[in-house]
Formats: C-alpha cells, sequence, structure tokens
C-alpha cells in the first residue's frame, strides 16, 4: 500500500468520525434525551446525589424512590465487594510502590552521586520500577477494581464468577512482583512500557483473562436492555488491552525498525485504549450519580466513544517523528491525533452541560472534586497532545522533561485523580463503613493537586527551555543540561507532595479499616448484604 | 446502544485498522530491512555490553537516532548523520529512545573511541564532565589495594581517584565500554553504487 492510499483511507475514517458529529447535531445535539443516561438512576432517584445512606427496608423512601431497585442495587455492590476490595488493597500497595521509586528516580536526576552503590537504585532502574509499578499496579488495579464495581451496577444484575477474578488478579500481582524483582535484577526486554520479560507476560495473560471472564460472564447475564456509556468504555477496553498486550509481547516477531513503531503503538495505546476508557467510564458514571443529574447529552458521548476508538489507536507513531521510520506513518498519526481534539471537545462540552448549574455539589462531595479535576485534566492533556504531535511544536518538545510534564498530566492528572474519586465512592459501600476523616479527604485532594500543578509547570517550562537550547546550535549541549536543574528541583517538590498524598490517603484507608465498625446509617438492609467486610 | 456484540466489532474493527497500519505494515516492509552496507554486525563481548546497556536503562536519557538537519543541528553537535531504518538491522530490540536528557549516543564510539575516557566515565561522570547529572556506576568497578595481573586499572583525574587505591573494571564495565565503542555510524547511508 502507498502512502497516499493509507492517508486517504486514514481521511476517509476521519470524514466517518465527522459524519457521526453531523448525524447526531441532527437529532438534538445538545438536548437533554433522558432515555438512555437515566439507566444508572433507580426510579425516582434523578435529582438526589447518591449518599450510603440511601438504602430503605421496604417500599419507598420519603423522596420516592423504588425501594426494589435500591435493593439490586445494594445485592450487585454484595457480589463485587470481596473482589473488588482485593483489588483496590493491591492497587493501594502499588500507588506507594510507585510514589516512592518515582521519587527517588526524580532526586537522582539533580542528585547523581545520591544512592548509587546499588545497582537496583541506579536510575535506569529505579526509574524503569516507577513506571511499571503504574502501568501494571495502581492503574489497571485502581481501574479493574472500579469496572468490576461498576459494571454489574449498570447491568442490574449480580457479578457472575467472581472467584475467577479474584484469582485473576492475585495472578496479575504474583506476576507484577517477579517483573519489577526482574527489572530490579537487571533482567528486561528492553523496550518502553514493554520491559517485563516475555516470559513473566504470560502470567499476565493468565490472570487478565480470568479477571475479564466474569465481566463478559455478567454482561451476557444483564437485566438492561440499554448498554449505559460507561459500558461501552469498559468493554471495549477489556477486549483492546488483550489484543495490544499479546501483540507487543509476542516473543520473535518484532525486529528493527518495526519494533520501534509496534512500541509506540502499544505505548500510546495502553493509555488512550485502556486507562483512558476505564477513567472516563467511572467519569460518566460517578459523576451523574454524585450530582443527582443524568448526562447531557447521549449522542455527544456517542461521538466522544467513536472518535477515541477510531482515532486513538493511530496516533502512536506521533513519537518517532525525526525518527528513521516510513515518513507516511508519522504523517498519518499526526494527522489522527489532531482529530482527537474532535472526542475531546465532544466529552468536554458534555460534561460541562452537565454539571452547569450543580458546581455548588463540589462543596459538599470532595469525590465530585477529584472526579471533576480528573476529568478537566482529560481535555488538558489531550488538547495539549494533540498539538505536541504537530512538527512544528514537536521538534522542540521531543527528548525533553516536557513530554514526561505531560504524560503526568494525563496519567496523574486525569487517569489517576479520577480513579482517586472513584475510590471514594466506593470503598463504603462495599466495607460498610464511612471513611472516618473527611477533612482528610480535602487534606489528600489538595496536596495532590498542588503537586501535580507544581510537576507539571516546573517540568513543562524546563522541558521546552531545554528543546530550545538543544536546537540553538550555537550553545553548547550541557547548557541543555544545566539549564534544566532548577526545574527538576522543582518537580522533586511536586512530586513529594503528590507522594505525601498518597500516604495520607493510605493511612486513611487503613484507619476506615481498623476503625471501629462505622455505618452511615445503620439499618438492616445494608448491614445484611452478605459482602459488606 | 443495545448490543454488545455490535460494541465489541466495532471496538476490535477500530484496533484492527490501527495494527495494520502501524504494526502489520511495517512489519511487511521495514522489519527486514538488510543492512546498510558498511554496518557490522556486533561481536559477542559488544552483544554482552549492548545487555548492560538496557539492564541499566541507558536509553531512558540517550537516544540513538540523531535527526534530519531539517529538524535539529546533531549533525553539528557531531552526533552523526540521520540515521535510516538499514542502520539498525542488528539491533533487537532496537534502543531509539525518547528522551536527551544526556547527548545522543548513535556515533559515541567516533567521539570517544578511548576505553580509559569510557571507564572513567562511567566510574565518574564528572571526573570528565563537569556539570554532568548522569548517575555514576561505582558497582561496575573494583575499588581495591592493588589491580591482579591482567585487570584493566582505571586511571581517574587526581581529584577523582581514591587515596591509596586503584579501581579495577569488572567484566560488565569492560564489556559496556566495547559496545559504546561499537556505536559508529559513519558510513554513508545509501550504497553509493545504488544512486544513480
Amino acid at each position: 500500500m502507498n502512502t497516499l492510499s493509507i492517508l486517504m483511507s486514514a481521511f476517509v475514517l476521519s470524514l466517518v468520525g465527522l459524519g457521526f458529529f453531523i448525524w447526531s447535531q441532527r437529532s438534538r445535539l445538545l438536548s437533554h434525551d433522558g432515555d438512555g443516561s437515566a439507566v444508572i438512576f433507580a426510579t425516582g432517584e434523578i435529582g438526589h446525589a447518591e449518599t450510603t445512606a440511601l438504602q430503605p427496608a421496604s417500599g419507598t423512601d420519603a423522596d420516592g424512590i423504588d425501594s426494589q431497585e435500591l435493593l439490586d442495587r445494594v445485592a450487585a455492590d454484595a457480589s463485587t465487594a470481596p473482589v473488588v476490595f482485593f483489588f483496590y488493597c493491591c492497587a493501594f500497595v502499588w500507588l506507594l510502590v510507585a510514589s516512592a521509586a518515582g521519587l527517588t528516580a526524580s532526586i537522582k536526576l539533580h542528585a547523581p552521586d545520591w544512592l548509587v552503590s546499588e545497582a537496583w537504585l541506579s536510575f535506569g532502574r529505579i526509574r524503569t520500577i516507577h513506571l511499571n509499578a503504574v502501568a501494571y499496579g495502581w492503574a489497571p488495579m485502581a481501574g479493574l477494581g472500579t469496572a468490576l464495581f461498576i459494571i454489574p451496577r449498570l447491568l442490574k444484575t449480580e457479578l457472575v464468577g467472581g472467584r475467577y477474578a479474584l484469582l485473576g488478579g492475585a495472578l496479575w500481582n504474583a506476576a507484577l512482583v517477579a517483573g519489577l524483582g526482574s527489572l530490579a535484577y537487571g533482567v528486561s526486554d528492553g523496550l518502553e512500557w514493554l520491559e517485563i520479560p516475555w516470559q513473566i507476560d504470560i502470567l499476565f495473560v493468565a490472570g487478565g483473562a480470568l479477571v475479564g471472564l466474569p465481566l463478559i460472564l455478567t454482561l451476557l447475564r444483564r437485566k438492561v436492555a440499554h448498554l449505559y456509556v460507561s459500558v461501552w468504555y469498559m468493554g471495549c477496553a477489556l477486549f483492546w488491552f488483550p489484543v495490544l498486550f499479546l501483540v507487543a509481547n509476542f516473543p520473535g516477531i518484532h525486529r528493527g525498525v518495526e519494533a520501534a513503531t509496534m512500541n509506540w503503538w502499544f505505548g500510546h495505546n495502553v493509555l488512550g485504549l485502556f486507562y483512558t476508557p476505564l477513567a472516563l467510564a467511572s467519569i460518566y458514571y460517578f459523576l451523574p450519580k454524585l450530582i443527582g443529574r443524568p448526562i447531557q447529552s447521549y449522542n455527544l458521548s456517542l461521538i466522544g466513544f467513536w472518535g477515541l476508538a477510531f482515532f486513538y489507536g493511530q496516533v502512536g507513531g506521533h513519537h518517532l517523528i525525526g525518527g528513521p521510520v516510513p515518513s507516511w506513518l508519522v504523517t498519518l498519526s499526526i494527522v489522527q491525533s489532531m482529530m482527537m481534539i474532535l472526542p475531546v471537545v465532544a466529552f468536554t462540552v458534555n460534561q460541562h452541560l452537565t454539571l452547569k448549574g450543580h458546581l455548588s455539589a463540589l462543596r459538599h462531595s470532595p469525590t465530585l472534586q477529584f472526579i471533576c479535576l480528573g476529568g478537566l485534566m482529560y481535555t488538558a492533556s489531550s488538547v495539549q497532545g494533540s498539538f505536541e504531535a504537530l512538527r512544528s511544536v514537536n521538534v522542540i518538545t521531543h527528548f525533553t522533561h516536557y513530554t514526561v510534564a505531560h504524560a503526568h498530566l494525563g496519567l496523574y492528572g486525569f487517569v489517576t485523580l479520577t480513579f482517586f474519586g472513584a475510590i471514594y465512592f466506593v470503598v463504603p459501600r462495599i466495607t460498610g463503613r464511612d471513611w472516618p476523616w473527611p477533612r482528610l479527604i480535602s487534606v489528600h485532594f489538595w496536596l495532590a493537586a498542588i503537586g501535580i500543578a507544581i510537576y507539571f509547570i516546573s517540568l513543562t517550562i524546563g522541558g521546552w527551555l531545554q528543546g530550545s537550547a538543544m536546537l540553538d546550535e550555537s550553545r553548547g549541549f550541557m547548557e541543555s543540561v544545566q539549564l534544566t536543574l532548577p526545574y527538576l528541583k522543582a518537580r522533586s517538590i511536586g512530586g513529594g507532595l503528590m507522594a505525601l498524598s498518597h500516604v495520607v490517603f493510605a493511612a486513611h484507608f487503613v484507619r476506615l479499616l481498623i476503625g471501629v465498625r462505622q455505618v452511615a446509617q445503620p439499618n438492616s438492609t445494608y448491614l445484611a448484604a452478605p459482602g459488606a467486610l | 446502544m443495545h448490543s454488545e456484540a455490535r460494541l465489541i466489532l466495532g471496538g476490535l474493527t477500530t484496533l484492527a485498522v490501527a495494527t495494520a497500519v502501524l504494526v502489520v505494515i511495517p512489519y511487511l516492509t521495514v522489519r527486514d530491512t538488510p543492512p546498510v552496507a558498511g554496518l557490522k554486525p556486533y561481536t559477542s563481548t559488544e552483544l554482552r555490553g549492548r545487555t548492560q546497556y538496557i539492564q541499566h536503562g541507558c536509553m531512558y536519557c540517550h537516544s540513538q537516532q540523531p535527526r534530519p538537519k531539517a529538524f535539529a543541528p546533531d549533525a553539528q553537535r557531531a552526533w552523526g548523520r540521520a540515521t535510516v531504518a538499514g542502520d539498525y538491522a542488528y539491533d533487537d530490540p532496537p534502543l531509539l529512545g525518547t528522551m536527551r536528557t544526556g547527548p545522543d549516543l548513535m556515533n559515541i564510539g567516533v567521539r570517544q573511541p578511548s576505553d580509559q575516557w569510557h571507564l572513567g566515565h562511567l566510574y565518574q561522570p564528572r571526573a570528565y564532565a563537569p556539570g554532568s547529572i548522569m548517575p555514576a556506576y561505582p558497582f561496575l568497578f573494583e575499588v581495591r589495594d592493588q589491580a591482579e595481573a591482567g585487570e584493566t586499572v582505571v586511571v581517574l583525574p587526581p581529584d577523582f581517584a581514591p587515596e591509596g587505591k586503584v579501581v579495577v573494571a569488572r567484566p560488565e564495565a569492560l564489556d559496556l565500554v566495547s559496545y559504546l565503542k561499537s556505536l559508529k555510524r559513519n558510513y554513508p547511508a545509501v550504497d553509493a553504487a545504488s544512486v544513480k
């Protein structure tokens, strides 16, 4: 296939996406079409934010909400509670491991003679441990845990075969322990995001399959006709990730420059087609839940979803701009990176319209603060990413800390903050206990928000100056290194605040578990839930 | 949306298109690009050194892909000409890198042919590159009272040599240096005979 036909087909696909946009405009683009989006609410529940106290024993409660539907929801939660609890506990552990490794790596960049006597603590290894602990530990454990919680609720049924997910989760974590151990020891496959040796990857595949199986079985036994938008994202992510992981890690296939294009096909898609859909699905579920109002436009979410599915897969080549790869491939990736603005704008407008008039809810719900800031950062990091793919911008930012800042805006500002919000919502419902010190949630929020702000702003400026210096042949290379030092130190401060917020978060979780049993509002239904821990 | 089958099929179709473009076509077209004339396969020592390079994550700070002149003054920095697919024919996996926290290394063997420079620089980068933020790799060396016969002693600038001791390179350090010295793409990217 020649360059022209590939570019033409890219444009054709892009136009199909545009077609979706126009078609939905015809059918009342910004209208309040409540039929599909209301599926996450019980009859009569719209207008009420879901609280842990909302669990009547029979009939309808004072607000006129159908109690049978609420009881079904309690049953769904009970069926997922032990599994979700296990996944979240693992997520907490990996969050702390990743924070410690990341902070160590950050400090090493401006203190190069610190902790140099052990190979496993050297920058090249501790940085890789940080990335893999986030990529295969924190993000999937928190994301899959949330998916396991949300999907049975959305399908109004109980989780089928939860014990498979439990076994799968155990295998997955065993694989990660082995994987991080081998990276620390110095056994690595050598491709970024794919460092864990392929022999260990077999365990991930088995574990992942066992986690996915119950979700697919549950999907097949659904009791609702309509699949809510969160199900689209989570359902597809569960099929996308195994394809990505298997193709990328299969030994003996990839070689030379082809291995590099495959590397960034994987590296970018694991973000866009795994973490992103899991986090977006969480926003689409929790945001309306927390303000008690359905998503403004269901049509817009359709564009957001199919736009992501169409364009995101092909953007990975922008990591190789100026590299020794076919130029049509890079051009195609730049085109699709720009096309990503379409689904991002659709999502953003939709969230904004849904929240409009309900901003006061932000004051009362720390969970909502996390979710809203996460959603905002999705927009910010995606738009930034689109422009970063342009040759004129990329020529400066490529190979610099600017890219690192961008990656953290996406994976931390968007994905991680969203999962924090999800965990704050879910934990009381699976343990039957409320967070003991609500003020600590605000402490966590502000430490994390200020931390990532310092992190992002300092590295963005530092990276841009670094890139500009490297392009100026009259300035020695060492100048581009030296000028980043103040920004690297600021990044360590920001990263330190982020790590501190995680310690607060984890301590709060431990206190919730070991504390005196506290139920938001003691009532028989809630306590009878068999899965309540 | 009411059908999970349509949803999943749709999702897998879009991924199939992306995979075709970014993985399958490169597999068919550039995977087996023959080596450029002038490129030699690695020796076994160099390959062991390449494993060290991967083990210690050198590629997270050093790229191996000088860019064309239209992009960046890489050639003026003596990093070499822009590379082509055939330059990576023996690289499994390729180590293109994504950061230039340190300089590009595709031609470090041309710029620094000295064993002693490399060994001393690995032991303490700031001995040869003041202001460098590269980590020191003391665990690739032994500090002893005296060297045995046949061992490579690292000669360091006076301020950086441990007092009354000698620094001896471990085999890993020697392998790594032999790999670094092999990084040379100083032959033409295109065979002169094939250009009319």
